[in-house]
């Protein structure tokens, strides 16, 4: 929950509401972005980036070498393991409603 | 050395030793009188125990483990009134899969479940947000925790609900804030810190400048740290550098991801949909001012505890449990008269028990329970 997990933006979901698909270890799962954008970096600028993601909001935007070595660390503190689990029991965030 | 050699960059680390070693040589340290340095965050916590750190320091330098694990001091209190929540029968409980197991006077969440009770698991408040989408007959609970790190998340999705117009969705708010904490930390009399190491994801929501009055009022040393063991390593010796020169500053060893002045989106979110409460309780450490935060009244219907009437009633810790003696660095963990023995993390009697960033937990996985229980 508070160490949180590296993923990498693949699409933009939904431009209004900031929603985009991540890749995280593998898994694919839609996170919130509005704290990674800015004037200077648009939603559209996003796919590809490297975030760090918190409980689904991606919070951080890092490179891709830091990525890995965190969820190196991540996968030894078994924390990398503990959120995929979380991520794979938890409802997908856009089910039909 | 214990773990050393299994660091990715064990040269590193070995240097880094040597370095707080001849450092600290030079510093005069009694032998009867410690260097404390306390990491605020349970991440640093879990990290330190994992790879062994307290093991590769000089006995000059004593950690002292803090109370950042927001699932290890949510107050029995709560625990009840998230149960009472949870077991109307129109409600879905929603929370992160760690407040599960947290003791309550009766019972946990996960016993809750057992007994029928509709609580889920969610990886992420959108996901509860979703449940709430998906149940419109419902009324689905969601339980906000953490600090910081996690506040902006939980008010980033009531914004949400609000924009869509979901009625049916709402937090039951207990989140805590860090800089009433460690304010607190610094006025008890029990306690004689020489420095901190700063939390690292809190510190990247709300960045550098609200610690400083850690150095300008109480003069003491912070170094705002990353989680990796040579991260630790290198922070600590920030620490025992700037208490070398007589210097009270803060820095920031992690900024590959905190930016002095924070997230910016995130705080606007933040200070939107919360307030200061006057005072919250937690575990093992009372009542501290401040220290939490609640809804404003303009998203009073997304507030759970206006919405339903929750007990919130106070109730003592357990007799026999010293959770708050180790959160305060009095004792070590495994001089808890009940460590390892009424409290395991399959049986937790207390919250430094559940969470793998409590102390407990964490020494008690990684710390050679058996060698001290054999000692005594």
């Amino acid at each position: 929950m508070c160490l949180g997990i590296p993923g990498r933006i693949l699409r933009i979901d939904d431009d209004a509401k900031m929603l985009a698909t991540v890749d995280v270890g593998g898994v694919r799962r839609q996170v919130n972005i509005c704290c990674i954008v800015d004037d200077e970096h648009p939603v559209s600028s996003c796919i590809g980036d490297w975030v760090l993601i918190h409980v689904g909001f991606a919070m951080s935007r890092i490179d891709e070498a830091q990525a890995i070595q965190t969820l190196k660390i991540l996968t030894e503190l078994g924390e990398a393991q503990a959120e995929y689990e979380a991520m794979r029991l938890s409802p997908p965030p856009r089910e039909a409603a | 050395m214990k773990y050393v050699d299994e660091f990715r960059d064990g040269a590193k680390a070995r240097i880094l030793v040597r370095e707080i070693e001849s450092l600290v040589a030079t510093m005069g340290v009694p032998d009867d009188r410690p260097l404390h340095i306390m990491e605020v965050c349970g991440g640093h916590t879990h990290s330190i125990f994992r790879y062994g750190i307290e093991g590769m320091l000089p006995k000059e330098i004593e950690l002292v483990h803090g109370p950042g694990c927001p699932v290890c001091v949510l107050p029995i209190g709560r625990v009840d009134d998230c149960v009472s929540i949870a077991e109307r029968p129109e409600v879905i409980f929603t929370t992160f899969g760690d407040a599960m197991r947290v003791p309550g006077s009766k019972k946990s969440l996960l016993q809750a479940k057992a007994d029928g009770a509709d609580v889920r698991m969610v990886y992420s408040p959108m996901d509860a947000l979703t449940v709430a989408r998906n149940n419109p007959e419902r009324d689905v609970v969601f339980f906000g925790l953490g600090f910081e790190t996690t506040m902006p998340s939980t008010a980033l999705t009531i914004l949400q609900a609000e924009g869509d117009g979901i009625r049916n969705f709402s937090v039951f708010c207990n989140h805590i804030t860090i800089v009433p904490t460690i304010k607190a930390i610094l006025d008890s009399p029990d306690l004689k810190l020489d420095g901190f190491l700063g939390p690292g994801h809190v510190s990247m929501v709300i960045g550098a400048a609200p610690y400083e009055f850690v150095a300008n009022f109480y003069r003491k040393p912070m170094v705002i740290a990353g989680f990796e063991p040579l991260d630790i390593l290198q922070s600590i010796w920030m620490v025992l550098q700037q208490i070398k020169e007589g210097r009270a500053d803060i820095e920031n060893q992690y900024a590959r991801i905190v930016p002095d002045d924070g997230n910016a989106p995130a705080l606007r979110a933040i200070s939107r949909v919360y307030e200061l409460r006057e005072f919250f309780e937690w575990r093992g450490l009372g009542s501290i001012d401040h220290s939490g935060v609640k809804l404003r009244d303009n998203y009073a219907s997304f507030d759970a505890e206006r919405k339903f009437a929750v007990p919130n009633v106070k109730i003592a810790d357990p007799e026999a449990c010293q959770c708050g003696e180790v959160l305060k660095g009095v004792i070590k963990p495994w001089q808890c008269k009940v460590f390892g023995s009424a409290c395991t993390p399959e049986m937790p009697l207390g919250a430094l028990m559940v969470s793998s960033e409590g102390a407990c937990a964490a020494h008690y996985q990684y710390g050679g329970v058996k060698q001290h229980v054999a000692a005594e």
